[in-house]
């Protein structure tokens, strides 16, 4: 059995990365060029790759299923991205960023990369400047800061309400010049459906053309993924809906251990589901929290216009239950609280699965130029969706699936158990323990991608210097195109009776209702038999219409509803396995008497990484002891 | 509502493709546009037919994906709209609704409604970046600039890239698109350095590979769902003879 070794480096944690960086095997210059890498995803972990390690020299294949790598879902990233750069002179340091993220993480991820990731949070602030994104400004000319949900300083650079768009165009932006100087060669409208593994090392990918339907080999000293998360096996989701978590299931059942798969973040503030045909669920950002103040009524089920509720009759929750930090609690915080308040029958609208986010001392205060200014185009996309003009009247929100924490196990070198296997940006779980902090997955994304892997992998690669190009003829590949064929043949063939899309939306259901914002030992075991049952009628009566030789958004579909159904079950077993409750994951058997989490530290400080089995076999597990030599573990309050 | 709809319908970029009429009778006005289609497919699928193809990803108007002429109009009727943002209830029950791809040179279609816009990277390729590399950068606040010019340039770098703008104007000009990547980078100080020859560089891919010229009816800005001005192409315009007499006289 594999041990796993996070191979954390000597030294204390303010010198780690420094000692890494200056020790590391290096690759001399005309070595690179003779060296594959394969990364797939555009998004801004992997454009930001793309470009760096392009710019080092490595011959480097990108893929996307978008038609332009500019279309990853890192686009949509509203709110900003974080850094320690202290421009505001509150008081923010490294070490109060990477002390933020461990508790905001509720003390379960790993010291070490969290403290890298705030370490190189100031060089990709310079690096997207440098790029010419267009960051919001003071009037003196310096880059504008605000803060964002868990922290009490403001760290959180922006560009309006399209921070994930500049960001990643930015990256974007270095990616196409790669490719002009010859490079990197890019794949479009390719999605990976199989990993190639040829003596324990990750060498290839299969990869369907989306336009011809053809298979394709690729293969490569070293691949990297930076695919995104899963957080669309919700069906409703903030993501973008074609983003999935295949390629991150092809490398856990060719032996990648996944972390953490049940650390799943549900936003507080998302546009409410609206009705049964929705396909998508349109997040608004937490920066709103800045300004807006959460509240419902106190009475129940009062059915009056928010606007027509006199103030004394309103319940502020967020600042009666948490005075110190408020509006701006953690999103794990803030979606429970509002879960809370709608169980208990006092939520807003029609569903009463809403509360109301109101700007309107905001507005008074600082006069509506201001606000518009923030948060403008969110307050657009408000209006567009529900017809509601929020200048005018409180928003509705409620919580919505958003992001994984968890994902691909990776050691220090983000890299996974399967060696010459990367994964970064929102696809490995490193760095967000149980819970995210607002604006710091864009710092994740662009760290691991711009300062981190190009490190890491030329530590690996400094060691197949001597591994020729890799050819494609060879057994492991042929084997693993047939898998993808066997797979897509079968899914063809079915010929049943009902969509793609209805199952996916059933799936979704049972996982937010079962495995969502609480979860009970009796309601995963439930749902764990409902997952299955639901999947052997997807493989008996799912209809996938056309042909494997064409563009077919279905078959694509098809493939990826088809891994959330194993990933699902993944899920459910880990949350099963946590009895504790700690940051998103809370388990209703593990609260405080005042309803917080409850930590479980003396048995559960721990990352829990599974090992594919075989099918219909249960994955073994195996633990990551987490060690807190920094940080004090104390009860993570922001009362 | 009821909803009567007139499909592009191609088999792939090598096949003639024809309009195909529609019905689907359980439509809603809350329906998103997209959600509307998605309800169409779901019929097509269950009667035994093929679904219509289209572009979608992100579902909220930054990603750029979608791109649908929409009774004769990119993104359809709403103004300052991508398509996924557009909702049933801008159309009226009862009238036929058009929907066809964007139609340009440049824009081959690849199957229904999906069109290959792999020309706009070309473009950007060609010079639509700053150079700099990853860890070289200096502190970002040692570069003041005028907020009033960080936000004109974040004005124009709001683009998605969805090629509304071709689509509209007449001569199939992508002048639009690339001044306002032009315009973000004139207007920051980082992009000074490189200014002539990207605005060179990138014009001369626009030409060569086919898109129109500039005859300034402004249906691009109209047509634009992220609003993006016109007064980029003016900039781009000076930009340019600028690049060239620069360029004549060193
Ligand atoms: C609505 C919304 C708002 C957010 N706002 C913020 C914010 O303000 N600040 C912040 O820090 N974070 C924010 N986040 C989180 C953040 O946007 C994401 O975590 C981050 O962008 C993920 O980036 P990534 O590079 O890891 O992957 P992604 O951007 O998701 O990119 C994934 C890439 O992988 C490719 N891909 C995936 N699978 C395959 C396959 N099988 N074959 C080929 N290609 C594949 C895709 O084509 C894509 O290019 C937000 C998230 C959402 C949903
Ligand atoms: S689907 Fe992303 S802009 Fe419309």
């Amino acid at each position: 059995m594999i041990k796993l070794d996070s191979k954390i480096p000597e030294g204390p944690l303010t010198e780690k990365w420094t000692n890494y960086r200056s020790s590391h095997k290096l690759v001399n210059p005309a070595n690179k060029k003779k060296l594959d890498i394969i990364l797939v995803g555009t998004g801004l972990a992997g454009s930001a790759a793309a470009s760096s390690l392009g710019e080092l020299g490595y011959n480097v294949k990108v893929f996307c299923f978008q038609d332009t790598p500019r279309r990853a879902h890192s686009v949509a990233a509203q709110g900003g991205i974080n850094a320690a750069k202290n421009y505001k002179h509150d008081g923010d340091s490294v070490y109060r960023l990477f002390y933020d993220m461990i508790k905001g993480g509720d003390y379960r991820a790993r010291e070490a990369n969290v403290y890298r990731a705030a370490e190189v949070s100031n060089a990709t602030i310079d690096q997207l400047t440098a790029q010419g994104v267009p960051f919001a400004r003071e009037y003196g000319g310096a880059l504008d800061n605000r803060s964002f949900g868990g922290v009490q300083v403001s760290r959180t650079f922006y560009a309006k309400g399209q921070t994930g768009q500049q960001c990643l165009l930015g990256a974007y932006s270095g990616l196409l010049r790669q490719i002009g100087k010859g490079t990197v060669t890019m794949y479009s409208r390719r999605e990976m459906l199989e990993l190639v593994v040829i003596d324990g090392k990750a060498r290839g990918i299969i990869t369907r053309n989306l336009v011809t339907g053809e298979l394709e080999r690729h293969s490569g000293h070293a691949v990297v993924l930076a695919t995104g998360g899963y957080g669309t096996i919700y069906y409703l989701s903030t993501l973008a809906v074609n983003s999935n978590g295949s390629a991150a299931w092809a490398a856990y059942k060719k032996g990648a251990f996944f972390g953490n798969p049940s650390f799943v973040q549900i936003h507080p503030s998302s546009i409410p589901v609206l009705n049964d045909y929705q396909s998508k669920l349109t997040l608004m950002s937490e920066s709103l929290r800045n300004d807006g103040r959460v509240w419902v009524p106190k009475k129940k089920g009062d059915k009056r216009p928010a606007n027509d509720i006199p103030e004394d009759e309103r319940d502020y929750y967020l600042e009666r239950r948490y005075p110190a930090y408020g509006n701006l609690v953690p999103r794990d915080v803030g979606s429970r609280a509002a879960k809370e308040r709608c169980d208990a029958g006092y939520g807003v609208g029609d569903t009463g699965l809403a509360v109301n986010l109101d700007f309107k001392d905001a507005i008074d205060k600082q006069g509506k130029k201001a606000i518009e200014n923030k948060y403008g185009n969110l307050f657009e996309m408000y209006e567009k969706t529900t017809g509601i003009n929020s200048y005018e009247e409180p928003m509705r929100i409620y919580p919505a699936g958003h992001y994984t924490m968890g994902g691909l196990w990776v050691d220090y070198n983000l890299m996974t158990t399967i060696p010459g296997l990367f994964a970064i940006g929102e696809s490995n779980f490193s760095d967000h323990g149980a819970n995210r902090l607002g604006a710091s997955s864009l710092m994740q994304c662009a760290g691991d991608g711009y300062f981190i892997i190009p490190n890491t992998i030329t530590s690996y690669l400094a060691d197949e210097i001597r591994t020729p190009r890799i050819p494609v003829d060879k057994p492991e590949f042929e084997e693993a195109q047939k898998t993808v064929q066997e797979k897509i043949h079968k899914l063809l063939t079915i010929n049943g009776s009902q969509t793609v899309t209805s199952f996916h939306k059933r799936l979704g259901k049972i996982l937010w209702d079962y495995c969502g914002m609480t979860r009970n030992e009796a309601g995963l075991k439930k749902a764990m038999g409902m997952v299955e049952e639901l999947e052997q009628e997807f493989w008996r009566d799912v209809k996938v219409p056309a042909t494997a030789n064409e563009l077919n958004q279905e078959l694509e579909k098809a493939g990826r509803v088809a891994d959330f159904f194993e990933l699902a079950k993944l899920l459910v077993t880990d949350a099963l396995n946590r009895k504790e409750s700690c940051g998103a994951h809370f388990r209703e058997e593990s609260q405080t008497e005042t309803g917080e989490a409850k930590r479980d530290d003396r048995n559960y400080s721990y990352v829990t990484a599974w090992e594919y089995n075989g099918e219909n076999k249960p994955p073994l597990m195996h633990k990551e002891d987490l060690k807190f030599e920094n940080v004090e573990v104390k009860e993570r309050s922001y009362k | 509502m009821n909803i009567k709809l007139k499909v592009w319908r191609q088999k792939s970029a090598k096949e003639k493709g024809k309009f195909v009429k529609y019905t689907l009778e359980n439509a809603s006005p809350e329906m998103s546009f997209l959600e509307m289609l998605d309800a169409l497919n779901t019929k097509l699928i269950l009667q035994g037919d093929d679904p219509v193809a289209f572009e979608h990803d992100c579902r909220e108007g930054i990603c750029g994906c979608c791109s649908l002429y929409i009774n004769g109009r990119p993104h359809g009727p709403g103004e300052k709209t991508t398509t996924c943002e557009l909702h049933m209830r801008s159309f009226k029950e009862g009238k036929t609704i058009v929907i066809e791809p964007w139609r340009s040179r440049g824009f081959p279609v690849l199957k229904d409604l999906i069109v290959d816009r792999h020309a706009f990277d070309k473009i950007l390729i060609a010079g639509g970046f700053i150079s700099n590399e990853a860890g070289t950068a200096q502190d970002a606040n040692s570069i003041l600039i005028r907020k009033d010019k960080a936000d004109e340039a974040f004005d124009s770098a709001v683009c998605i890239g969805c090629a509304a703008c071709v689509a509209a104007c007449k001569n199939a000009s992508a002048m639009l698109f690339v001044s306002a990547k032009v315009s973000q980078f004139a207007l920051l100080q980082q992009g000074k350095v490189e200014a002539k020859q990207r605005v060179q560089a990138m014009v001369r891919k626009m030409d060569e590979l086919g898109f129109g010229n500039c005859t300034n009816t402004y249906a691009c800005e109209a047509e634009c769902p992220k609003g993006i001005s016109v007064t980029n192409i003016a900039r781009m315009n000076r930009e340019f003879f600028g690049a060239r007499i620069g360029t004549q006289k060193s």
